[in-house]
Parts: structure tokens; sequence; C-alpha cells
């Protein structure tokens, strides 16, 4: 169930549960995001997470960065990070120590950089708050590295004594990704950082977030809904539905030869040159994850679903080489776009 | 909508005290149709006598019962705050949703109109007027200068949820089926304002009363109609502190404090209601 | 900085404009009324003692002349203002011949004083203790603070202030409930004075920061709480910035903007809170001089009263709106 034991594992997440929990009037209600997920991230990785709105992704990533504020608590499982050796669990140390972790180890990289900047204050002063303290350096060494790594991302240095406002989005969204990377953090969540970007400036953003990573060896986690991002970016990726995953894997393996009916809709909802077939629409509508469908949550929309669906939830278990799915049907799976004269799942 | 009065009695304490509070307040006022006394009667009872059995918040030295008086004063100050609220809904309503809607020279002209309103200071033009009307300042008058001094702090914010409303598809539809402007503000847009109406609403009453109360202190107001304010005037009048009499301002005091923070906890509790982010703060944590 | 000086001469239009139009309303207010402020004055004069007829005859005419009722509106309105760019309103009547003027720059600096100390005492600490407050929601002290702010903060200037002047002057005579110092000490930059001119002014201060203070402390405390949810100080805090430096430098600093531009919009109701303050513990500023010269019938007065009222607080919303711009960078270019 576990990756194989050669790989450095940057972050080890077991059986985690994370429930929004509200008593309003009375009514008390739960809303289970995060239902029993069990993962590695490995160093030196992009790990994708995909999945539709509503999946929880946003929630379990929120996990990650031990962002979790009430009405959302973890209720069960653990998670652990492993920072060159140091094992760390974010939820078992100290404020003071966590926030040594914050950017220095662990760093953010927000969805929708429109507002992640203080509006009133310049630029550098952003880069003052987030990063002086951890960098260990003098005042002007401090500014010396921070013009450094900008000029290494291809940013006007001049960035620095702008106020965000005074920024287009793409060059916002970049800013964003130099202060997520230079303190050189070992793991840098990425919550769509793309999406409310046009398509030109989301090919700068991307192989930017590539090259920097590459520079910094650190392991990036990727969660956007466009599968197109993630068959560029992504090394493994793991889909989510309605709070579980229900299928990881490496990219290419992914989308060639998908294991879960689910996977098998998302990768084929891609357009390809040469393919005029019509691509099928999923049923329903996603599950409201209060009262989550009982047996396997996808059984509703499933094209591929018996009776054992609707009672017992399959686990999620290895279906080949690094590769799990949570489906009793896995090997009925086949992809959902065929054309011919090249190979199914080829690149985009 | 009972339902709802009910869910935030249960559930939310600032609703329940302030509910309870203004409730009281207004049971007492309604007492006053059943008063076996006149109001403007003098001398009719012993005069400074302390509350008592008999009389249960005393007599002042007007020789009036001080519990038929209240009763009298709270109904009319109560009266008087309701219709300051209701012109200056109305007149606020009207000015917000024209400027919203139309726009152009006519909102930039009620808005300039507005700031000027604004930025006057409320109290001594009210003064003025009662330097230069005295007795013709009877309270409809009144009630009728407050409000159009009242209107543009509540129009401002009715606006602006006009101009937002202004863009939204249904606003395009109906001018498309050639609605009339006037139906389109007042049966579209309408009902998105009431909820501000209604907490602005609270805000105005306490400020209408409030400065009510001020201005009869202060004798600026006619003084023979009972209100809360003439009563602290006539005590003040007659020294009741000095006196001894201390039933005829504490008693009045402590049922006015009664008044304001139960009308205050109402609005507050109303508007956090109303602005769905406060409602989703309280149902976390 | 031209879009800035731009916006500042826009805005010193309106300031005219707000003079203009509510000096001239008070004008002809006074104008509106049934009662003729010669008759009234010449009522209340003679009502005091007895004057020949020849000599009220004489009274009269000279009151006539300065008050120009004899003549049509429109001359008596460039009149009046021609006289008031000259800081010229006439005599008062109670304080015969003091100009009216004179009497009220002698008030406007007790009240500007006390409004002034008021306002940014509470405006600040208000706002300060109310960001804490929605920042740090479970602390006790501010939670205590938010209830006792909330109690006092709907209830009428002229009762806070009477209650006060009930507890200070016949519970716990401690403090000077009346007057702008004490009356045996000599005006003037000595301590004595200095010293006498607090203390007389702490009750009326108190009374002010009582109900100020509330409207402030909910106010901020509200949009922290929404501020808190914004994108930016959440990134803060999954970046670890210092505690202190998201509540000072990321919350409070952006959630006191729009208590920028309600200190303008309430600032009116201050001043005539204020107003009321003062008459009764009866300080010598604005107030008590409106108050005095109602009953006393002065036209003069009260009209020049009223005048400078006007257009002290619409100066005083002018300059916190040229502030604006300094606060909030967004607004800075247009």
């Amino acid at each position: 169930m576990m990756a194989a034991p050669d790989y450095n594992d940057v972050l080890k997440v077991e059986n985690l549960k994370a429930y929004y929990q509200t008593k309003y009037f009375g009514i008390e209600r739960e809303v289970r995001a995060v239902d029993d997920i069990t993962l590695t991230i490995r160093s030196d990785e992009v790990y994708g997470i995909a999945g539709e709105s509503s999946s929880g992704k946003t929630t379990l990533i929120k996990t990650f960065a031990a962002a979790i504020n009430p009405p959302l608590r973890i209720v069960d499982g653990s998670m652990t990070y492993n920072f060159g050796g140091r094992e760390v669990d974010p939820y078992a140390v100290s404020k003071s120590e966590l926030d040594s972790l914050r950017w220095r180890n662990i760093s953010y990289i927000m969805q929708g950089s429109m507002s992640v900047l203080n509006p009133v204050r310049r630029i550098k002063k952003s880069f003052e708050d987030f990063a002086f303290r951890h960098m260990g350096l003098s005042w002007p060494q401090f500014w010396e590295a921070v013009e450094a790594h900008l000029k290494l991302l291809y940013l006007p240095v001049d960035v620095l004594n702008a106020y965000p406002h005074e920024l287009s989005g793409g060059m916002r969204q970049r800013v964003t990704i130099a202060l997520a990377t230079v303190c050189q953090p070992e793991f840098i969540i990425a919550d769509e950082p793309t999406t409310a970007l046009d398509v030109v400036v989301q090919k700068d953003v991307l192989a930017m977030l590539d090259d920097i990573r590459k520079r910094l060896r650190s392991s990036v986690v990727f969660v956007t809904h466009d599968m197109s991002v993630h068959a560029n970016m992504a090394d493994r990726i793991g889909i989510m539905y309605a709070g579980r995953i229900v299928e990881e894997g490496p990219t290419r393996e992914l989308f060639e030869h998908p294991k879960h009916p689910y996977t098998a809709h998302l990768v084929g909802s891609l357009p390809r040159i040469g393919d005029t077939k019509r691509k099928p629409a999923l049923d329903g509508r996603p599950p409201n994850l209060a009262e989550p469908p009982t047996g396997c949550r996808f059984h509703p929309r499933c094209p591929l679903a018996i009776d054992k669906c609707r009672t017992e939830a399959p686990p999620l278990e290895s279906v080949g080489l690094d590769h799990r799915s949570a489906c009793w049907r896995s090997a009925d799976v086949v992809p959902l776009t065929t054309i011919p004269g090249v190979p199914t799942g080829g690149t985009v | 909508m009972l339902t709802i009065i009910k869910d935030l009695f249960k559930y939310n304490r600032e609703f329940a005290v302030g509910f309870t509070l203004v409730g009281l307040i207004v049971v007492f006022s309604i007492l006053s149709f059943f008063s076996p006394v006149d109001p403007t009667l003098l001398y009719v009872e012993i005069p400074d006598l302390a509350p008592s059995a008999d009389y249960w918040f005393g007599t002042n030295s007007r020789g009036q019962d001080m519990f038929w008086q209240l009763t009298f004063a709270f109904r009319n100050s109560l009266t008087f705050g309701l219709m300051v609220v209701a012109l200056s809904r109305v007149i606020s309503i009207t000015v917000g949703l024209l400027s919203g809607y139309v726009g152009g020279w006519l909102d930039r002209g009620l808005m300039f109109v507005n700031d000027i309103f604004v930025s006057l200071p409320i109290f001594p033009i009210l003064v003025l007027f009662y330097f230069a009307l005295r007795s013709d300042l009877n309270t409809y008058n009144l009630a009728l200068l407050m409000a159009f001094l009242g209107w543009p702090f509540d129009a401002r914010l009715i606006r602006s949820i006009a101009l937002g409303l202004r863009h939204r598809e249904f606003t395009r539809h109906a001018v498309f089926s050639g609605m009339s402007p006037r139906k389109i503000m007042f049966e579209e847009h309408l009902p998105y304002v009431m909820p501000v109406v209604f907490s602005t609403a609270m805000a105005n009453m306490i400020w209408a009363i409030g400065l009510e109360v001020t201005l009869a202190v202060l004798g600026f107001t006619n003084i023979n109609i009972p209100t809360v304010g003439t009563m602290l005037y006539w005590a003040n009048n007659h020294s009741a502190m000095v006196v001894g009499v201390w039933w005829w301002l504490v008693i009045p005091v402590i049922i006015i404090i009664m008044l304001f923070l139960g009308l205050f906890l109402l609005t507050v509790s109303l508007n956090e209601f109303i602005d769905p982010r406060s409602r989703l703060r309280r149902m976390g944590g | 900085m031209r879009a800035y000086l731009f916006f500042t001469l826009k805005r010193a239009g309106q300031l005219l404009a707000v003079i203009f139009f509510g000096i001239s309303a008070a004008f002809f207010i006074t104008h509106l009324s049934p009662i003729d402020p010669v008759d009234q004055a010449v009522r209340r004069v003679t009502s005091r003692s007895n004057f020949s007829p020849a000599a009220v005859e004489s009274m009269r005419a000279a009151l006539t002349e300065l008050y120009g009722t004899d003549q049509p509106l429109g001359t008596q309105f460039v009149s009046f203002w021609s006289r008031l760019f000259r800081g010229d309103l006439g005599p008062s009547l109670i304080a015969f011949p003091t100009p009216a003027m004179d009497l009220v720059s002698r008030a406007l600096p007790w009240t500007v004083g006390l409004l002034l100390t008021a306002v940014i005492f509470t405006w600040l600490v208000g706002n300060i203790l109310g960001g804490l407050a929605g920042y740090y929601q479970n602390n006790r002290f501010l939670k205590a603070f938010g209830v006792v702010a909330m109690g006092l903060q709907p209830i009428p200037y002229y009762i806070v202030a009477f209650i006060l002047l009930i507890i200070f002057g016949f519970l716990w005579p401690v403090l000077p409930i009346s007057g702008g110092y004490a009356m045996n000490v000599t005006p003037g930059w000595n301590i004595a004075y200095i010293l006498s001119v607090l203390r007389h002014a702490i009750l009326p201060a108190m009374s002010l920061v009582l109900v100020g203070m509330g409207l402030w402390f909910l106010g901020m405390r509200a949009l922290v709480s929404n501020v808190v949810t914004e994108d930016y100080v959440r990134y803060a805090e999954v970046g670890g910035v210092n505690s202190r430096k998201i509540v000072g430098m990321y919350v409070i600093r952006n959630a006191i903007i729009p208590q920028l531009t309600a200190l303008a919009m309430v600032l009116g109701g201050i001043f005539s809170g204020t107003v009321i303050t003062e008459q009764v513990f009866s300080y010598p500023g604005l107030g008590s001089l409106l108050i005095d010269a109602v009953n006393g019938g002065d036209y003069s007065l009260v009209l020049a009263v009223t005048s400078v009222a006007i257009t002290a607080v619409a100066g005083a919303i002018f300059i916190v709106d040229l502030l604006y711009p300094i606060l909030d960078p967004r607004i800075r270019v247009e």
C-alpha cells in the first residue's frame, strides 16, 4: 500500500479525517470534507491532486498547511513531515515551532492571488514579514538575497516598491510564487495557482514554478481541476472524489490506463488533436458531503456500478506498480477516447 | 417569519434580551390606554410621595402619579420615534432607489445634497428651529423636521445596494420587457433593500427618541405633552434631586436606559442575522 | 501627487458649498420665524426694567437698523454675508454690547479642545481595542469591555452626562461638575490654571468617551471579524507571520479605513453630543452659549453660534476626508 522504500518521503498522511462541524439554531451538521485519506508525498516530485469542486481537495491541502480553523477540525488520523531526517507532526508541536516551519519548510501558493498580498503595504514589506526571520541574514544581506531570487525568476527588482493593486494579475501571481520560494522550502503547496489567469500567462507561471522547483529540488503538491495542467506538471496524480482518494498513480499511467471510472471520465474529457468524437457527460451532481452516498461514493454517477458498489465502499488498493485504485471493477475500466493510430492517453 | 423570531429568541441571547426589554416597555406604554387618570392634569395627587404600594413609582412635585405619567410619556415618545422612522424611511428609500437606479446627474445631484446634510450638525440646527418657531414647533413638525434631517445616512446605504442591482440580469429583463422605472424600483428592487431598511430603522428610532429627549430636557419642545424628555425637564425645573424627590429622575432614567439598550440589542442582533458572513461566523467554533 | 491635489480641490469646493448652504439655511430659518427679533428683544429688555417710551422707540429704531428688518429679505441676505466675511454679526443681547462673535470666539476653544481630545482618544482607543477584540475573540477582558461598551453606546449623551453629574455631584463629589476652571484661579499659561482646566474637563470628556467608545469598539470588532477572513490575513497566518504584526499591520491597518469614513459621517453627531454635554456641566463652550442665547432670545448670538458650528463641523469632516488617501494607497491614483 505504501510507496517502494527507496524513495525519500517528505509527507506521510495516515487515515486523515477532517470535518466541518457546525451547530446553528439547534441543528448540527457535519461535512466530511476529508474522509480517511492515506497517501505519501516524496521529495523532489510534483504530486497533483485532481477533482471537481467540493471534492475536498482544498480542505486536504489546508490540513497539509496546518491552516485549519474552526468549524473545520481534524477528527482522526495523523500527518508527519520529514524535513531532511527531522520528523514533525504539525498538529503535535507548539505554535512557535509550527511558525518556524511555516515558510521555511512548508510554503503555500494560494488560489486567486488577487488578494493574498496586504493591499495597504508595499511588496517589499510582505517579503520582510514572511521571510526575513527565517533566513538568518543581516538586513542588507537579506535584500541582496531577495533581489537575487527575483532575478532568478525574471522578475524586475522594482516590483518590491509597488503596491499589490499596481501589478497585473499575472505579475501578482509570479510575485507570490517568488515570495513562496524565497526561503527555499522543501514542501510547496500550490492551490489552483493558474485558475484566474488567461492561458498565455498560465504558461509563463507554470514554467516559472517548474523552473524554481527543479532548482530547489522541493516537492510540490499541485491542486487543480484542470487535467491539462496536471498532464503538464505532475509526476504523480491523486484523484479525489467526495473526500476520498479514488485513484493515485504516475501521470502517464493514469492517462493511458486509468483504473477508476471517474479518472477515465476526467482524463477523457480533455480534447485531443484529431479527436472528433463527442464527449460523454457525467450523470448526476457532486455529492453532498454532509450526507454522502452509501458504499462507494461514486456509485450514483458511475457507468460501471453494480449492486456491491451501493453497499460496500471499495478500499484503495494496488492495481499496478505505484498505482492504487478504489473500485470493485478496476480491471474493467477502459479509457474513454481512442484515436486510431495514436496510443491511448497521448499527451496533450 | 414567526419561526425566525422564535429561533432568534432561543439561540441569540442579544436578541432575546433586546426583545424582552423592548417588549416590556411597549406593554408598559399600552397600559396608558387604560389609565384612570388624565395625564395633563396637575396637582391631582399629593405631591412628592415616595414609591409605595399605592403609587408604584411615587408622585412628582406637580402632584401627578408617576406610574401613569410614565405610561403616557413612553407611549408618546415611542409614537414620535415611529413617526420619524416611517417618514425618514420613505424619504431615504425613494432617494436611495432613485439615485442608485437612475444614476447620472440625478444621482450626482442627490448625493451632493446628501453630503451637505451629512456635514451639518443636527442639534444646533434643531435648536435654531426651536428658536425661530417657538411654540409653533409641535410634535408633528418636529417629527417631520427630524425625518428631513435623518435620511442621508440610510439613503446612501440603500443607494449602494441599488447600484449593485442595476446591473443584474433581472433588472435588464425588466427593462427590456417594458416595465416602468417606478415599477422596477418599487416592485423588483425594494425587497432587496428591506433588510437594510429594517435594521437602519431601529438605529433611526434610537436616534430620534434620543434627540427628542435631549431637546425636551432643555425645554425646547412642547413641554406640556408628557414625553420622556419633558418628564426630565420638569424634574430639573423643580430641582428634583436637590429636593430629594429622586424617583422623579431615577426611575424614568432607568426605563429610558432599558428602552435604548433593548432597541440597540435588537439592532445589533438583527444586523448580525441579516449579514450572511456574520451568520456564518456564529455557526462555527 | 497631482491626483491628490485635484481631490483636495474638489473636496474644498464641497466644503465651501456646505458652509454656504448651511449658514444660508440658518439665516433663512431665523427669518422664517413669525417672531420679530426686534420686538422680542425690546420686550425682553423692557420686561426687566422700566424705560420711557422715547427710550423704547430709539431702542427699537437702533435694533431695526442693526438687524435690518425693515429691508427686503434679499438685501438682508447680502448684508448678512458681507458682515459675516468681516466676522461681524452684531452685538449679543444677553451680554450687550459685546459683539456676538467675541463671545463665540471665547467659547470656541473650549468646545474644540473638548471635542478634539474626546474624538481622537475614543477613535484611536476604541478602534484599537475593537480590533484586538475582533482578532482575539476569546480574551475575557476584551469580551467584558465589549459588553460594557454595548451597554453604554445607545444611551443619549445627555443621559450619560446627567448620570455622571448625579454620581459626582451628589453621591461622590470628588470632581468639579461645572465651569471650565476653578473660580479662584487666574487664566493664563500657569500650572494652576492648566491643572484646573484639566480637572474640570474630566467629567465632560469622560461623558463623551463613555458614549463614543462603544461605537468605535463595536464597529471595529465587526469589521475585523470580516477582515480576518480575507485572503491576505489567512495567507499571513499560513506564512507564519508574527501574530502581533498580523493584528497591527494586516488586520487593523486595513479595517480602520472604513472607520475613517465613519468618523466623517458621525462628526456632526459627536459635535451635537459635545454641545449637549457642555450644557449639563456648565462648561463654557459653544453648547452653553447656544442654550443661553436661545433662552435669552438673542438672535445674533444664536445665528453666530450656529454659523460657527456649521463651519467647524464641515471643516473637520474636510480634514478627515483629506486623511483618507494617506491611509488607503489604493485610492491615491484616480
